[in-house]
């Protein structure tokens, strides 16, 4: 069994997504032009979170897309195909602020799919990446806009970030 | 579930939980189609072959457009057009297109078997678009898939299979599918053609259309392969539509929300009605939208393959 320690419980997962909600309200003063888009597994969870939050502070509703990046991956060769999930974009991109999210920022690979999977879809106005952890060890020239908490890691550990489990309550976990 | 397979050769080595990833991966790939931007990278930089050894139009446009949408290259190569007229043999070619750094062939052969063949000799990923009378694998994913999408399940469905199963490739494959994934299914046709022996593919045969229709919750109807027939194997057309065309009237005693395939091409006013072909109960042409769609998703699962230092497990 590896070691884990819990590095965010569910009260302060919750702090962090209300910290972030009104962090993206502060940057973003016209908010009928920002939409989230939630990168699975994970990301989309986050994103509707933050969405019910945003609503209250804007007193409107904060649309939600899934985007899958999968098949925009810079890894696909040479490895067992990944699951394939379906990208739900019920509106159009161009001319938006569309706020990213995702649970664990990493290399930044995902991040960078996200972003030429995105542009299959309109021409966003910005792009502005929230994330619930941060994790380090970046492959590519991207940084977070928002970050609930920034967790140092060794490369050999793991990040585990687990959200409506039947049965247990919210946790980000650190696998040593 | 995933998929670990190097190859698309058959249906019937598949389990149903690798069937089940086909169809799961091609909902997904089916969404990218209905964007304003039908393309994807997944295969961006790959090289695909369409090896058609015998004429098709509508599975080589079909791969053709799939392997475009995933970025990847594709070349199409004939048998008109080839060097099998100058006498190469099909494992010659192969290794030719290989040499090109081929990464993909999808073969079309009169000869049952091949695909298996070319996967011993070439390295390429092997992916078989219809091998004499022996199976289709990419139709009866599609038509599986078709049908899940309709009626929400295959397990417990009647599916009646009608027409010239003993040389029907489109048949086979579809048999092991359809049974596979938990569905009844009987064939229906002149007894020339669809022997009893088909019974221990686990299915019904009846040589009666309208106790094969009664129940049906799915009609699959296929086309008189004449160029197969080494024989005449029935009378006449004339009598053939008599006996098992799908009329009018013969519709109207099926299940009201009985649904109408066809692989294609059709043969109106002979295996069908023009009518019924064209109505609301016919799924013919959202069976050639998702054959797209399926193609996509086993080009992309057959990339990812084995893994890097793998053996071949198709």
């Amino acid at each position: 069994m590896p070691e884990t320690l819990v590095v965010l419980p569910a009260a302060a997962i919750q702090r962090a997504l209300n910290r972030i909600a009104h962090e993206i309200a502060e940057r973003n003063e016209n908010s009928t032009e920002v939409v989230l888009v939630g990168i699975p597994v994970g990301g989309d969870v986050l994103a509707l979170r933050l969405s019910a939050i945003l609503a209250e502070i804007w007193q409107q509703p904060v649309p939600v897309g899934i985007l899958d990046v999968t098949l925009y991956r810079d890894d696909l060769g040479g490895r067992i195909a990944p699951a394939v999930r379906p990208t739900v974009i019920p509106f159009d991109v161009t001319g938006k602020t569309v706020v990213l999210v995702d649970d664990v920022l990493f290399s930044g690979r995902t991040t960078r799919a996200a972003m030429d999977a995105i542009n299959d879809f309109g021409r966003p106005k910005k792009i502005q990446l929230a994330v619930l952890v941060d994790r380090g060890h970046r492959e590519l020239p991207i940084k977070a806009d928002f970050v609930g908490k920034n967790i140092p890691t060794a490369l050999s550990e793991k990040i585990r970030v687990r959200l409506e489990v039947p049965g247990r309550a919210d946790e980000v976990v650190l696998e040593k | 579930m995933s998929w670990h397979r190097k190859h698309l050769l058959d249906i019937e080595s598949l389990s149903a939980g690798e069937i089940v990833t086909v169809l799961d991966t091609a909902r997904a790939f089916k969404a990218v189609g209905e964007r304003a931007i039908k393309k994807v990278p997944a295969l961006r930089g790959k090289t695909v072959v369409n090896l058609f050894i015998e004429p098709s139009t509508r599975t080589r446009i079909s791969f053709e457009l799939a392997a475009q949408r995933l970025t990847a290259d594709i070349v199409n190569f004939s048998a008109d057009a080839s060097s099998f007229k100058k006498g190469e043999t099909l494992k010659d070619t192969a290794r030719n297109l290989e040499a090109l750094n081929a990464d993909f062939i999808i073969i079309r052969h009169s000869a049952s078997g091949a695909p298996h063949f070319l996967s011993r000799v070439v390295n390429a990923h092997i992916i078989n678009a219809g091998d004499g009378a022996h199976e289709h694998p990419t139709q009866a994913l599609l038509d599986t898939f078709t049908i899940r999408e309709k009626k929400g399940r295959i397990e417990g469905l009647n599916v009646t299979i009608l027409g010239d199963i003993l040389y029907s490739r489109v048949a086979r494959s579809n048999i092991w599918a359809l049974t596979k994934l938990g569905a009844n299914v009987t064939l229906c046709g002149p007894s020339t053609l669809v022997p009893k022996t088909f019974e221990q593919m686990g299915c019904r045969v009846t040589h009666n259309m309208e106790e094969a229709i009664e129940h049906a919750d799915i009609i699959n109807l296929l086309r008189i392969q004449h160029e197969r027939q080494r024989q005449t194997m029935f009378p006449s057309i004339g009598e053939y539509t008599t006996l098992f065309g799908l009329t009018k009237a013969r519709l109207a005693r099926t299940k009201p929300d009985a649904l109408i395939m066809h692989p294609g091409p059709i043969n109106r006013g002979v295996e069908i009605d023009s009518d019924i072909a064209d109505s609301g109960r016919s799924l013919i042409l959202e069976q050639v939208t998702n054959g797209l769609a399926v193609r996509m998703a086993v080009l992309f699962l057959v990339n990812g393959g084995p893994g890097p230092q793998g053996v071949a497990v198709g």
